[in-house]
């Protein structure tokens, strides 16, 4: 064994391969977790409306949660592969070639989709038992003021709904930085590197290299990265949840 | 204004159904896909199935190696609930009673947890494990397993003790109760319901786990999601039977979803939100 001091963590910054992965990685983050909360939040407004049959819908929603992330990846599988899926099937209908083991962007957007398919039922789950459990007083009062719709929205509905907005924030980009399960199952980070998430990139090193200082070391950041992360996002809900309570 | 009243009410319902066909359009291919045969597979994509072909399920289960590893999962996953409910009990009703060291960090620990990359702890655990004779072994899942539902069970169940008044502990004092005995004697049956959720939700963490299940064992302790993901292979997969395996791999979650749904999102929020 050779004590080799900060070389292999110097090494990991000017790794490519490994900043290409992080790029994937957030940029992943960036668009899903936008996307989900935005459509989370549309469906989760309408559910507040009272209606027959809105149990079953819950249920339904709640139905992806509990799956095996590894059968989420298994069902795109069949879904989108060339064989037996219908999606390339239609595609092909209106005249797109559609392969996720050839087409990057394609693969991509798969993946996107995929775990939008996945965690929206979750993100609305939760920011519809945040709209329930408001007290009743203030939209009462704004509609005695006179209030439209937009305006009780837009000022007592989403104030009030930001902590929980926020927690729920946190807990997806965490998540959806360490995925892994569905897009091994996938795409196991092809073709090439398009769907390489930092997840995939370390499994990937492990399993092929027998490096296991540099493996570590990347590990030993992706820890630490995960610490900061957490914290930062920990700090910015309480001092906005302070502010909320202020006002 | 009634007329207002039914148009909103109609497109509610259009988007709901609109929703549940994409949410379970999906699952529901998986599904057909399973009860057909090779040929009628490679026929076409057809949206409806009549008949089922009961050897995508037979064979993998019954004659290859796919019954084993769904035993296996069974085990890992029950032995895992097992220890970390009898863990847990004890140490979330320390937490909930007595003042620990440490005890304000409770949260933070079970937040990182939980947040952390499996993918950052694969290394340092299967050099471990190769010291201690632990991979590939059902002990050795099983102990792993309770580093992400430990740290969660407790966190659930000192959130139920703590809403049960500390004067049931005080009177089975005065009636000569140990801690032991208030434990068995006074919380556990108040805490049933909530116990038998936690351990719904431990046992179908066990049961999905992948990463560190297809790092950790290569023949004798493979669980069935390890299995599942082998089946796209370069010289062709058959579809019908990984859809079916997929099936087998879906069943629990379905069959629990009924008892936990509506403890799914405090549970995943760590209960930050509430239902």
């Amino acid at each position: 064994m050779v004590f080799t001091g900060v070389g292999n963590f110097r090494k990991l910054m000017f790794d490519p391969d490994f900043m290409h992965s992080l790029r994937i990685g957030l940029t992943f983050v960036a668009i899903t977790c936008v996307t989900e909360m935005f459509l989370g939040l549309a469906i989760a407004l309408l559910l507040t409306n009272e209606f027959v049959g809105k149990g079953v819908f819950r249920t339904v929603l709640a139905l992806p949660l509990a799956v095996a992330p590894i059968t989420i990846g298994s069902i795109w599988v069949l879904m989108t592969n060339p064989d037996v899926g219908p999606l390339p099937y239609l595609l092909q209908k209106i005249g797109l070639n559609y392969n996720i083991g050839v087409n990057a962007t394609q693969a991509f957007l798969t993946i996107v989709i995929m775990d939008i398919w996945h965690w929206t039922p979750f993100v609305t789950l939760t920011l519809l038992a945040g709209l329930t459990s408001f007290p009743r007083e203030p939209f009462e009062a704004a509609r005695v003021d006179g209030a439209n719709k937009l305006q009780i929205l837009r000022h007592i509905t989403l104030p009030l709904l930001t902590p929980v907005i926020l927690t729920m924030l946190f807990i997806r980009i965490m998540d959806t930085f360490r995925i892994f399960d569905e897009i091994w199952m996938l795409t196991s980070g092809g073709p090439g590197t398009a769907t390489r998430s930092v997840s995939i990139h370390v499994v990937r090193l492990i399993l092929t290299s027998t490096d296991y200082g540099y493996g570590s070391a990347m590990s030993v950041f992706l820890l630490y990265l995960t610490i900061v992360m957490c914290w930062l996002l920990l700090n910015i809900i309480s001092v906005v949840r302070k502010e909320t309570r202020e006002t | 204004m009634r007329h207002r009243g039914q148009t909103k009410l109609a497109s509610i319902y259009l988007v709901c159904i609109l929703l549940t066909i994409i949410t379970l359009f999906p699952i529901y291919w998986m599904v057909i896909i399973s009860m057909r045969s090779k040929l009628e597979i490679f026929a076409g994509p057809k949206l409806y199935q009549t008949s089922i072909f009961i050897d995508n399920y037979y064979r993998p289960l019954f004659k290859d190696i796919y019954g084993k590893f769904l035993i296996n999962s069974l085990i890992i996953a029950t032995g895992n609930t097992g220890l970390v409910l009898l863990l847990a009990m004890f140490a979330s009703y320390a937490f909930s009673r007595f003042r620990i060291f440490g005890s304000g960090t409770l949260f933070f620990w079970t937040i990182t947890n939980r947040m952390a990359p499996p993918a950052a702890f694969i290394l340092p655990f299967f050099l471990i494990f190769t010291k201690i004779r632990l991979i590939d072994t059902h002990i050795g899942l099983i102990l792993l397993y309770c580093i992400f539902n430990l740290p969660f069970a407790i966190w659930l169940l000192k959130g139920m003790i703590d809403v049960i008044p500390k004067e049931l502990d005080e009177v089975a004092a005065i009636d000569g109760c140990s801690i032991l005995g208030t434990i068995w004697h006074v919380i556990l049956p108040v805490a049933k319901p909530g116990l038998a959720v936690t351990a719904m939700m431990i046992w179908i963490f066990s049961w999905n786990e992948y990463l560190f299940a297809s790092i950790m064992t290569s023949m004798k302790a493979r669980t069935i999601t390890t299995g599942l993901a082998e089946f796209v292979t370069i010289i062709g997969t058959n579809w019908g039977e990984m859809a079916a395996v997929s099936v087998v791999c879906l069943l629990p979650a379905v069959i629990f979803l009924g008892y936990i749904q509506k403890y799914i999102i405090t549970g995943l929020t760590f209960g930050a939100v509430k239902e």
